[in-house]
């Protein structure tokens, strides 16, 4: 793991210009990805997860867009890219995968030629039946039967697991360095989420790929990442190994977020515990530490904005944005016996 | 798709069923009046409506009556009586001018309207858009009865560059057909051309919003791939089926105006001509021909729908 970073991303901001004002969706985000890593970014909606991760392919480049910060590929700098070399990257060194495959593919062209067209964008003189025999390649890789005959349907002639695969089959097509899932497996049913968290992971041993994985469901987190961060109004509130966020979560959020899983392990709680209130409006932010209104552990300190910092001698690289003591934290982060977040008073 | 095509003939043939059914029974059931005195003309001898009455059989059942009708409609007997004309006569005699105005505004329609649609889009919300909603609004907004003359005065009146109106066919001289039909085109289309690029503008706007459009990128095309391929090839799709009403019933009837304004012999001429003398042959003649047409290009839009939109065709098959 002492391996360069693939993926540099340094103090990265996406702000929005609207007519309400500028909406900060990103907000200070930092991280090195290393091949063979996956990185799990974690958070509710409107966290700036999603953002976070266009903008490391260029697609939240718009008039009203303001990106700063830095991130680099093999230390080259994206940010200043220009339009044209993001478009040779994307799908070449970088691929994503969407939510919902469901509406991620055209509906009226076959999905052997969406991919086709895919390869063909970046590889210009491949024929279209080279392509198609790479689809059928690409196909029984990702484990869809009958992939030559499968080629040729469309994409509502697939089931919603069979379409991720095939997005998956697209982003794989022209073996990329960097991966990236946006909640992957969101969109489908339980038994179908875990066959495509096994193909990501065994595709990620496979093929070195470094992986960056969108998601709000920390079980799928629990599987398959390396390292996580885990991101509220913009902000990464805690940041660190997988063990480390799982073990001794140190930012009340991630608390909330671990107490409210089921757990075959522990007691059935009476109620699953939730965490209350509303994320802010990433326009009317409140003073200090974003989290303190829904936060049941609030004390003075917190009208104070906390530094994302290292606060356990023994994990140095475990970082969270929160004033309690370690101890403290140890303290109040168990309720009923397991880590969750007591209803604020 | 054979059995989708079968399909759409089958219930084409239902449609135009219907239509003559609800010919005969506006125009020969419900009047009040003698039907055979509509049917002989405002001047009729009384000797002349005795024979259209046994002639139509108006003595017999309903459905015989209707059979009569139709037998008329198909062995060309359906004829005006002052003068005494086969209507069919005049309807294909009418066909190569209104076809020849229809067609040929429909494709100037379609090029300009999708041509600024699509420029407005991509370049949503900047100067060219602006300018091109403000002709696209000041298109929808003359209408047909205004912008023709207005086209007369100036360019065949005042500069002579087009001639005033009339139709010369194709087969006679090529140049002069165009030259005849090119004001009579542009007054027929600047409708269409304003609402298409409307129309089309905000189907892109809407598509560009799928999360597809956003796959396009991700893999790597270029903005005018992601723009044709994608985004403009999936907001045809609802154009398509607009085109086929609205060329129907361009061929119809929306073209009577136009015809008339430019003096063009064609159907719409002369189904104006019967309105105005009240002659019934003739009216229910280009009824059943424009009901034809428009019953035919609109299952033809369905075929074609159905090609474009693989999902059509698995409606289809599921409700089997």
């Amino acid at each position: 793991m002492s391996q360069a970073p693939l993926l540099s991303v340094r103090d990265l901001r996406v702000g929005f210009a609207t007519e309400e004002g500028v909406v900060q969706a990103v907000d200070g985000v930092s991280f090195d990805l290393r091949p063979g890593e996956v990185l799990a970014i974690v958070g509710e909606s409107g966290s700036g997860k999603s953002v976070t991760a266009q903008t490391l392919i260029g697609l939240t480049r718009a008039n009203n867009a303001r990106i700063e910060g830095s991130v680099q590929l093999d230390g080259a700098e994206l940010t200043e890219a220009s339009d044209a070399e993001m478009r040779r990257l994307r799908g070449e060194r970088i691929a994503m995968v969407f939510q919902d495959p469901m509406t991620s593919f055209n509906p009226v062209y076959r999905i052997g030629a969406q991919i086709v067209e895919a390869i063909r964008a970046h590889r210009p003189d491949t024929s279209k039946q080279q392509g198609k025999a790479r689809v059928v390649e690409l196909f029984e890789a990702v484990g869809i039967p009958k992939a030559a005959q499968r080629v040729d349907d469309y994409p509502h002639e697939f089931s919603g697991g069979m379409r991720q695969r095939a997005m998956i089959a697209m982003a794989l097509a022209l073996e990329p360095e960097v991966l990236i899932a946006d909640e992957p497996t969101t969109a489908l049913d339980v038994t179908i989420q875990a066959q495509i968290l096994d193909l990501l992971e065994q595709l990620n041993r496979e093929h070195n790929l470094a992986t960056i994985l969108i998601t709000h469901d920390l079980g799928v987190v629990a599987e398959v990442a390396d390292r996580v961060l885990v991101m509220y109004a913009g902000k990464v509130v805690e940041q660190g190994t997988l063990d480390e966020i799982f073990y001794d979560p140190q930012h009340p959020y991630t608390w909330g977020l671990l107490g409210s899983l089921t757990r075959i392990d522990r007691p059935r709680p009476h109620r699953l515990p939730q965490i209350a209130g509303q994320p802010p409006s990433l326009l009317d932010l409140p003073d200090g530490c974003p989290f303190r209104p829904r936060c049941p552990h609030e004390f003075g300190k917190c009208s104070e904005y906390p530094g994302l910092d290292a606060r356990l001698a023994e994990a140095p690289e475990h970082r969270d944005r929160c004033w309690l003591t370690p101890e403290e934290k140890r303290e109040k982060r168990m309720v009923e016996g397991q880590i969750g977040l007591e209803a604020p008073r | 798709m054979t059995r989708f095509i079968a399909r759409r003939l089958v219930g084409m043939i239902a449609v135009l069923f219907a239509v003559s059914v609800i010919v005969f029974v506006v125009f020969m059931v419900l009047p009040k009046q003698n039907p055979a005195q509509t049917l002989a003309g405002k001047n009729a001898t009384p000797l002349l409506v005795k024979n259209i009455e046994a002639e139509w059989g108006f003595d017999d059942s309903l459905p015989q009556q209707y059979l009569t009708m139709m037998k008329k409609v198909f062995t060309g007997e359906l004829i005006q009586y002052e003068p005494r004309i086969p209507v069919d006569d005049r309807i294909i005699e009418g066909i190569p001018a209104t076809f020849s105005l229809a067609i040929g505004a429909a494709l100037i329609w379609l090029f300009f309207g999708l041509l600024l649609g699509y420029l407005s889009a991509i370049r949503a919300g900047g100067w060219l858009d602006r300018i091109l909603t403000g002709v696209s609004i000041a298109g929808i907004s003359i209408p047909v009865f205004f912008l023709g003359p207005v086209l007369i005065y100036f360019f065949s009146n005042k500069f002579e560059i087009f001639p005033n109106g009339q139709y010369v066919p194709f087969s006679e001289d090529p140049a002069e057909w165009l030259k005849h039909l090119i004001l009579p085109w542009f007054t027929l289309a600047v409708l269409s051309i304003g609402f298409y690029s409307r129309v089309l503008r905000s189907n892109m706007l809407d598509v560009m919003n799928e999360d597809y459009v956003r796959t396009a990128r991700a893999k790597g095309l270029s903005e005018r791939q992601v723009m044709t391929r994608h985004v403009l090839r999936n907001s045809l799709i609802p154009i398509i089926t607009l085109f086929g009403l609205d060329f129907g019933a361009t061929i119809a009837g929306t073209a009577i105006i136009t015809e008339a304004i430019f003096s063009i012999d064609g159907v719409g001429n002369y189904a104006a001509e019967a309105v105005q003398k009240f002659e019934l042959p003739p009216i229910m003649g280009v009824a059943l021909y424009g009901a034809f047409f428009v019953v035919l290009i609109n299952t033809i839009v369905d075929i074609v729908y159905a090609y474009l939109d693989p999902r059509v065709r698995l409606g289809e098959s599921a409700s089997e």
